[in-house]
């Protein structure tokens, strides 16, 4: 009895101390991006790799969930005849939450996999204490450019997968179902307002953050060997994709529970 | 003056260092010799800070090294890993002079170039390296780059961790020369650390032997032979046979 006590202690304490070390974390990250030296072609590395690069997989994504969307909502709506919804249902489920959710996580397998696995390289093969010596934080070298361009490029990146994933819903009721183009474009733009744009924006901010913060993290604090690297690359990808659905739930209420 | 007295550092059951104490004198070339797995790369990893040592006091000039801003501290120093520890995403000319291109020491990008392409020329690389990426390059040729980037800014401390390992011998004479040429003539201070007694009589004005966690054996290289201590003389000998243990 005392011994498991005790085993959930420990559980608990290490659990808490994790959550100590990631607010330090990321309270040293936000602390970088107004400290000079500032690392320009870093940031730029970055924008390309986690914004441009990443445009086909969330094109795509967003393509076929939107056109999936509108054929469920059809033949759904065609139970009790409210066939007509489909471009309001598409618009608001895309932009609210498919896009946001479904970018973000798509990063969280692209992008935070790929930093996590990158740094904690550079931590096993010794890269990190090199830049120490030469006289470079790594936060700030390696982290804060990461970060920032994450959290500046998701926004974008949500955008271009609400207005494709709309696209995709479009296609799928103008060619297969019975729509017409004018009638399905003029729902969909009557009904979006402006909370829900910003609220998809916000998000998409948001995940970016963690996303990339959640790779850069498990990278620096990975264990030596090929094992360890692996293992960072898995957590933080887990940890990110936990993190972003978590905060997707607590956005969505501050924004439309009233 | 680098001072070490008492320094310790475990990590779990593992008691690596046991009381290290060791005094470098400025523009000396001081040489660490020791097995391997005895401690070298983490004695002069404490030295920098990227090991934090358990217990003892380090001093650089009389400074405890804990205590000085980190950044003007490290800017006098130069450090050759033993694992090379090059940025792979980095031209090797970038490498070479990734202090001249960023932070205080910045230069414009074609004078910083010249400077990397001057110091791998002195490491016996040519200009068309430069342009290459550490991962094409041979163990020996990265070891090298390595050698060059820490040499790059024309620090006054400089840690070489096995600068001549994995080199042919003609390339290892020529990289024990340039560490020789850089603490004469730019009066530098030097900690070498290396198990090639070549290396060691052609570089070192003094000697220190790391065995146990304690530095067993230290004085001027011209003494190293004539030290009458059964460690020095089975390590500089390279006997199987003495009070080392060798597990077989
Ligand atoms: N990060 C670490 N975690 C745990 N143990 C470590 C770590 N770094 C080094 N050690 C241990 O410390 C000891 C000394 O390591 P060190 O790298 O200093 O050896 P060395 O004298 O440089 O050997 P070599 O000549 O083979 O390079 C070894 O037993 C090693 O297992
Ligand atoms: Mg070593």
């Amino acid at each position: 009895m005392i011994r498991l006590l005790a085993a959930l202690g420990a559980l608990v304490l290490g659990g808490l101390a994790s959550i100590g070390r990631l607010a330090i974390f990321t309270g040293q990250t936000v602390s970088h991006i107004v400290r000079p030296p500032f690392y320009p072609r870093e940031l730029g590395a970055a924008l390309l790799q986690i914004g441009y690069f990443s445009l086909p997989v969330v094109g795509l994504t967003a393509f076929f969930t939107g056109g999936a969307l509108a054929l469920q909502i059809y033949s759904g709506g065609a139970r009790f005849s409210a066939e007509a919804v489909v471009p309001q249902i598409v618009a608001i489920g895309m932009v609210r939450e498919l896009g946001p959710v479904l970018v973000g996580l798509m990063i969280a397998a692209r992008v935070t996999s790929s930093i996590a696995a990158e740094i904690a390289t550079m931590k096993v093969t010794e890269q990190i204490d090199a830049l120490v010596t030469l006289s470079t934080n790594p936060m700030k070298y390696l982290t804060m450019p990461r970060v920032l361009a994450a959290t500046l490029v998701m926004p974008l990146l949500v955008a271009v997968g609400d207005i494709i994933g709309i696209f995709g819903g479009y296609m799928v009721a103008t060619y297969r179902l019975d729509f017409t183009s004018v009638t399905y474009l003029k729902n969909t733009v009557d009904f979006l307002e402006w909370l829900d744009i910003l609220s998809s924006l916000t998000k998409g901010a948001a995940f970016g953050f963690i996303a990339a913060l959640m790779g850069c993290y498990f990278g620096m604090h990975s264990d030596r060997g090929a094992m360890g690297v692996g293992r960072a690359t898995k957590s933080s990808v887990v940890a990110a994709a936990v993190l972003i659905l978590a905060a997707n739930f607590i956005l969505t209420e501050a924004f439309f529970s009233s | 003056m680098i001072t070490l007295s008492g320094v310790t550092k475990s990590f779990g059951s593992n008691h690596v260092l046991r009381g290290v104490d060791l005094t470098v004198g400025k523009g000396r070339s001081m040489v660490v010799i020791g097995g391997s797995g005895t401690g070298k790369s983490i004695l002069i990893k404490c030295i920098l800070g990227l090991v934090t040592p358990d217990g003892g006091s380090i001093t650089v000039d009389g400074r405890d090294v804990t205590r000085v801003p980190r950044d003007a501290f490290l800017a006098r120093f130069g450090m050759l890993f033993q694992g090379g520890a090059l940025f792979d995403s980095l031209p090797v000319w970038q490498n070479v002079a990734f202090r001249l291109l960023r932070g205080e020491l910045a230069r414009p990008w074609a004078e910083a170039k010249s400077i990397a392409i001057e110091k791998l020329a002195r490491v016996g690389l040519g200009a068309e390296v430069a342009e290459r990426l550490p991962a094409e390059l041979s163990g020996g040729m990265q070891k090298r780059v390595g050698l060059a980037r820490a040499i790059c800014a024309d620090p006054e401390i400089i840690f070489f961790d096995e600068p001549t390992t994995g080199l042919d011998p003609i390339m290892a004479g020529v990289i024990n020369d340039l560490i020789r040429q850089i603490v004469t003539e730019m009066g530098a201070t030097a900690i070498t650390i290396t198990h090639d007694m070549t290396s060691v009589r052609a570089i070192a004005d003094d000697v220190a032997m790391i065995h146990g966690g304690k530095i067993r054996w230290t004085g001027p290289a011209s003494e190293m032979d004539a030290s009458s201590d059964p460690y020095v003389d089975q390590f500089i000998h390279g006997r199987a046979e003495g009070p080392i243990e060798t597990l077989r």
